[in-house]
């Protein structure tokens, strides 16, 4: 079997929030403290990536999708947990030992407005991670090439490699975004909802691009996105979240025919679509997302749930391997209590 | 048929800018009957939203509106003094808008704010304008409505924000509520909670509202015709069965195949090509030609007019496609 270009155990990543020491003290049985407020925003996540596959994480806002995204990135540093990338634990690495590693993991950001520096010309932005890389040995004029030639793979001619990115439209942004990322040639990129600020007949042409550079220089993604009719085009296996847990991760199909989880089963019945034929059987589900800085105890998704009974108050339920490849955590699919009752 | 409500003909809101004159909203008609749901779809810089805010007359300079007609009622809303809009806004008609941060006020309880609605378009007395507000909370699907009264809008959460936004709008019994893309900004799940809710409330109420957005999933689940806009100007309108089944525009058709769809995967989306044009440099002709597979020589030297395709939808283009058999 082949190393996984990215592999997650455990990961978790825990916020400290509430302010300074003077805004938290407390008086409590006499004594004075300073509680710690925490926002647990990804409380054990696993997954692996193998090479040229095509991952998606989804959810809604506030799920820790984009949380674990950037703990991936090392943007930030997990609280727990191990982060393989190409075999190399890069979990606690430094600022300066990440450099290398970033030659083989690159990021898209979701807002093509924000992640381009405004003062650059788009030529030094889209070269700037292969000069980072190669340090000084590049002459100037061959990584200006390289840039051009980068700008045309992603459909923009030479004389626009000399415009500042306010001159673009938020699909071109996006496109250099992307060529940016793609200058070192990174095995590895991380998409954080990079099509959701787009108008819809800009993101289908931003998702072409994007499958066709996958198979050109044999890519791996881990996609983030809200949008499951977007994750259904372009992901090979989906991990679907919720408070800061994966509720299930199976392959496309299975999860688009097969749904297991009731918050599986209401995302994909709450999407609206045009093909108004499809429509399945509604899941209604009612409330909303609790704050992550009071877990509920037991199953996150229980307050939410139609189908919550006592033991998902009580107990967690755990990401189960289910028989047909994919794997949920619910006890409604609990194979150990399947097994005993069969 | 029943009775027209809303009638906007040949609407045009300019925008006198700097940088050139920007036709926002350029030659646009359609109407709205009592107790339906029109929806307003097209991507950024086709004008949606400036018509909503034509209609309210929430225009400022450098923009005007700088013809037309919009008949509510049959009184004509852009002849009207700026005193007599005001009773208008909320009352008549309302509007829902797309971030439910910005539209409510941070420093007044949501209360205060409910309650501002009645006093300015009714004559009830404080007891009664406060029951009222508390009834509606709770028609929107507010738990105890009584105490979040006194709660300020940072209380809420992004979902619970957008129905106390509709319950204000519903406040006044407005005939007419324009919503501006009001779930955009909130997560799936929600979004499927609050458009029941204001189908409901809409049709409970025998209102009529404009759905302003540019999802067409959202449009085809909620509305019961579509007006479908590309740079200022209406391409097609009609029932909204026929338009999403067998659209007559070359872009609606765009738009639709764009959309990745759960039912059939391939490899790549059909998408449409380029970008919209820029607003200021449109000349004569077709504004999507540039994009269009269909584009010929008479799309350059002619401005496609609205007109009737088959009988429950009008397109504007020389070469409309055909109705497709399934």
């Amino acid at each position: 079997m082949t190393t996984p270009v990215l592999e997650v155990r455990g990961l978790v990543k825990a916020f400290p929030v509430g302010g300074g020491i003077f805004e938290r003290l407390r008086f409590r049985k006499g004594q004075l403290l300073a509680p710690q407020k925490i926002l647990r925003a990804v409380n054990g996540v696993n997954l692996s990536i193998a090479p040229g596959e095509v991952m998606a994480l989804v959810g809604e806002s506030g799920c820790g999708k984009s949380t674990v995204a950037k703990t991936i990135a090392r943007i930030y540093e997990p609280t727990a947990g191990e982060i393989r990338i190409d075999g190399q634990d890069v979990s606690h690495l430094g600022f300066r030992e990440m450099r290398p590693v970033r030659r083989k993991l690159q990021m898209i950001f979701q807002d093509p407005y924000a992640s381009l520096d405004p003062r650059q010309r788009v030529k030094d932005i889209v070269i700037e991670p292969r000069r980072a890389q190669t340090g000084r040995t590049m002459s100037r004029k061959a990584l200006e090439e390289e840039a051009v030639a980068l700008l045309a793979r992603v459909g923009l001619n030479a004389e626009q490699a000399n415009r500042y990115p306010h001159q673009f439209s938020g699909g071109q942004r996006q496109r250099i975004g992307i060529a940016r990322a793609l200058s070192v040639r990174p095995k590895l990129i991380i998409a954080d909802e990079p099509v959701s600020a787009l108008d819809v007949s800009i993101q289908a042409q931003i998702l072409n691009l994007m499958m066709d550079l996958r198979d050109e220089f044999g890519l791996s993604y881990l996609f983030v996105s809200h949008d499951l009719s977007v994750v259904h085009h372009i992901a090979d296996k989906i991990g679907v979240m919720y408070l800061g847990f994966m509720v299930e991760t199976a392959s496309r199909d299975q999860l688009f025919n097969q749904p297991k989880h009731p918050y599986t089963k209401a995302l994909l019945s709450a999407a609206p679509t045009v093909d108004k034929a499809l429509r399945k059987p509604e899941i209604e589900i009612t409330g909303e997302v609790p704050s992550a800085l009071r877990l509920p105890h037991g199953c996150c998704f229980r307050t939410r749930c139609p189908l919550a009974f006592d033991r998902c108050a009580a107990e967690r339920p755990a990401l189960q391997a289910q028989p047909d490849g994919s794997s949920v955590a619910c006890h409604l699919h609990d194979q150990t209590s399947v097994a005993r009752s069969a | 048929m029943s009775e027209t409500l809303l009638d906007i003909r040949g609407l045009k809101t300019h925008f006198h800018t700097f940088s050139g004159l920007v036709k926002a909203v350029d030659g646009v008609s359609f109407d709205v009957r009592k107790g339906e749901v029109v929806g307003l779809v097209g991507e950024s810089g086709g004008g949606k939203s400036v018509i909503g805010f034509s209609i309210l007359r929430l225009i400022e300079p450098p923009g005007r509106i700088e013809a037309g007609e919009i008949l509510f009622d049959g009184e004509d809303l852009t002849k009207k003094s700026e005193v007599e809009i005001r009773a208008v806004r909320g009352g008549e008609i309302a509007m829902v808008f797309q971030d439910p941060m910005t539209s409510l006020n941070p420093v007044y309880t949501i209360g205060r704010q409910m309650d501002e609605m009645l006093q300015l378009h009714t004559e009830l007395a404080e007891p009664a304008r406060r029951a009222r507000c508390i009834r509606m909370l709770e028609d929107v699907g507010i738990s105890e409505a009584e105490s979040r009264l006194n709660a300020y809008p940072h209380q809420f959460s992004g979902g619970m924000r957008q129905r106390v936004v509709i319950a204000i709008a519903l406040l006044a019994g407005s005939r007419l509520i324009i919503a501006d893309e009001p779930t955009t900004a909130l997560d799936v799940t929600v979004q499927s909670q609050i458009l029941k809710l204001m189908r409901r409330q809409i049709s409970e109420r025998g209102a009529a509202m404009i759905l302003v957005t540019h999802d067409l999933a959202v449009v085809s689940e909620m509305a019961d015709r579509i007006v479908v806009l590309y740079c200022g100007r209406v391409v097609e309108r009609g029932r909204t069965e026929d338009v999403i089944a067998h659209p007559a525009h070359p872009y609606t058709r765009g738009l639709l195949d764009s959309i990745p769809r759960i039912t059939d995967r391939q490899h790549r989306l059909r998408q449409i090509p380029g970008t919209v044009p820029d607003i200021r440099e449109l000349g004569s002709g077709c504004s999507f030609r540039e994009r269009c597979f269909r584009a010929q020589p008479l799309c350059a030297e002619k401005t496609p007019e609205l007109a009737p395709v088959r009988q429950t939808l009008d397109a504007a283009c020389h070469f409309p496609l055909e109705e497709t058999k399934a």
